[in-house]
């Protein structure tokens, strides 16, 4: 059980690390990345679920991106984990239930289910990509002031940005916790369900005690109700034509079948 | 619960971030109205211990398994419902960006679905009419208190689960992402999240009732004034009362609906012929090409909401042979990718 802790601070400290590292990509200004992220997302998503090829096409950006940074693509496959057994989950049921032939491939015959599967997984793993490489290579200082940039509540995003330091901290104390808990009851699987409110609760206590004391240490260094960003200055030129570039392709990739279009090009 | 980006249609996530966006300005413009800042440090620790708590797994007694908590009811007890919504709504948005737990484009449905019924609904409606309420009074005022605690935590956290449940059904349905019919999906989701919520519900109140021993001011509306009590033990019969005709109309609404047209949800849900869907949906055809003034409607909306126009797969003029070139044109793709990938390794490593 402690290891399931351990590793989400594992996590959490590799993506700090990815993140604050150096690359074309980790260049870039957060604004551009995430613009092309969302554009990128929702134009995968809006791909028909029988359209697979065109949908293909899509893989080249994460592919680059993957390239240019120099960003494990085995972490993100580990990431993975949370998301696909839902959407297999989801999946699973077109084959069944669609079983309209499309196309034979060889004796086999390929049904309408199984392309909707497919594309249902692809675009999940799709997605994922596009936000894990933008976590991965842009620190949360740097999402935080574009987010202030574009109008999103101070209170929010301040709030996001002391959640995710304390998260590492509080993650860090309920693994010292567990650790000491499963040393004085080997043998048992998890927390006894007598302890289950003291275990928490307590925790709970000790933290909302260190809030205060972190509210005085603020009020005490000048804050106000406002934090300042040192990073989110102007966007260069180049960051301008990485964002309309990638969102040009992206529009172009789902309008005509790219894909298909490559494929016709060799055949002929 | 947390929903893929690839579970949703882009008019859906939208949507859904509109009606989580409006309701995180309305919580930030009530907080700020009551110049809360000092709270917000008590709120970010607070979602940073419902992350932290996600992590620890509790022995459920009598079976191998354990179970995690997930944090609405927990947090707008603390925190009230606009700080905890705040707070959920941050944890959520901290573990789609980090943990790849859950989509960016579904972060909206997933803060509607964890965020606004846990805290709004698990509050306004259960936890504080309960803790108002005369429930309980006959065990004495300090455990009728740890009783009402008890009963709104586990109550919450089934009531608030069954609707998140509800809705990922409902928004998977209407993006028709799975061919899975919608009285289907609501049967497989929302036994699996009554369990779920039973034992969240749990763990809540056995925080929540230690609080209550050790620190009792940090929970809300716990200790009432007696005048307090006095005109709500009226509003809790208002809330059930509401509530009790609201199911009435709504249950009236919909089984008048699906009795005029048979599978009627279903085909309202997954559009009309024209659209490309009931071919492919491989259920009864017969009741899909109905045509009405409602379907008229439906379908109209149905056009207008849709991102960009679609096209289908199946009718182009020669399959075959765009299948074969599809296939070609996707292992190009795919090889392109791959052959990125491998530049950029051993770009890297002549520069190190």
């Amino acid at each position: 059980m402690s290891q399931n802790i351990e590793r989400s601070i594992r996590d959490l400290r590799e993506m700090d690390t990815l993140a604050s590292g150096d690359s074309p990509l980790h260049r870039v200004s957060a604004g551009a990345k995430l613009l092309v992220t969302v554009v990128y997302i929702l134009v995968v998503v809006s791909f028909d679920k029988f359209n697979m090829s065109g949908l293909m096409f899509m893989l080249l950006y994460p592919a680059v991106l993957f390239a240019v940074s120099g960003i494990p693509v085995s972490t993100c496959f580990y990431k993975l984990r949370f998301v696909l057994p839902i959407v297999c989950a989801v999946g699973i049921f077109n084959p069944i239930l669609d079983r309209t032939p499309a196309f034979p491939l060889g004796s086999f015959v390929v049904t309408t289910g199984m392309i909707s599967m497919v594309t249902l997984l692809m675009k999940g793993v799709f997605c994922l990509m596009a936000s894990f490489l933008l976590a991965a290579s842009t620190r949360i200082e740097a999402i935080c002031a574009v987010l202030r940039k574009i109008h999103v509540p101070s209170m929010l995003v301040t709030l996001l940005l002391l959640t995710y330091r304390y998260a590492a901290v509080l993650a860090e104390e309920a693994n010292v916790m567990t650790q000491a808990y499963n040393l004085r009851a080997p043998g048992q699987k998890g927390i006894h369900y007598k302890a289950w409110g003291s275990f928490l609760g307590q925790l709970l206590l000790r933290s909302m005690d260190r809030a205060e004391e972190l509210y005085s240490s603020m009020l005490l260094r000048g804050y106000h109700g406002e934090f300042y960003y040192a990073q989110g200055g102007s966007s260069s030129i180049g960051d301008v034509l990485y964002a309309v570039s990638w969102c040009a392709l992206f529009i172009a990739a789902r309008c005509v079948n790219l894909t298909q279009l490559l494929g016709t090009s060799v055949l002929r | 619960m947390h929903m893929a980006d690839a579970l949703l249609s882009p008019a859906v996530a939208a949507t859904m971030y509109v009606a989580s966006g409006t309701t995180v300005g309305l919580s930030v413009k009530k907080l700020t109205q009551d110049e809360n800042t000092q709270k917000l440090p008590t709120m970010a620790v607070a979602s940073a211990l419902v992350f932290a708590g996600q992590m620890i797994n509790y022995t459920i007694p009598g079976t191998g398994s354990s179970g995690h908590m997930c944090g609405g009811m927990l947090l707008s007890a603390l925190l009230g419902p606009q700080a905890g919504f705040l707070s959920m709504a941050v944890v959520l948005t901290i573990q789609c960006l980090f943990f790849a737990d859950g989509g960016l484009m579904a972060l909206g449905a997933n803060i509607w679905n964890m965020a606004f019924y846990g805290c709004f609904v698990g509050y306004y409606l259960i936890w504080r009419p309960i803790m108002r309420s005369r429930l309980f009074e006959n065990l004495g005022a300090e455990a009728a208190r740890r009783a009402r605690i008890i009963a709104a935590s586990i109550i919450g956290c089934i009531v608030t689960l069954q609707m998140g449940a509800f809705s990922v059904a409902l928004e998977t349905t209407l993006s028709g992402i799975t061919e899975l019919p919608f009285s289907a999906f609501c049967g497989l989701m929302l036994p699996i999240h009554l369990a779920i919520g039973l034992v969240e519900g749990l763990i809540t109140a056995a925080v929540l009732t230690y609080v209550y021993a050790v620190r009792p001011e940090l929970l809300r509306d716990v200790e009432v004034s007696e005048e307090v009590r006095k005109g709500s033990s009226k509003s809790l019969r208002t809330v059930i009362i509401t509530l009790a005709v609201a199911v009435v109309v709504v249950g009236g609404i919909f089984s008048h609906f699906a009795s005029s047209n048979p599978d009627g949800l279903e085909w309202a849900l997954f559009g009309n012929e024209e659209a490309g869907y009931s071919a492919n949906m491989g259920l009864d055809e017969e009741n899909f090409g109905v045509s009405s003034a409602v379907s008229e409607t439906a379908a109209g909306i149905q056009e207008k909401t849709s991102f960009l126009p679609d096209y289908a797969f199946a009718g182009s003029d020669n399959p075959m042979g765009t299948t074969v070139s599809g296939i070609v044109g996707s292992a190009m793709v795919a090889g392109a990718a791959l052959l990125i990938c491998y530049a950029g390794h051993f770009f890297r490593k002549k520069n190190a």
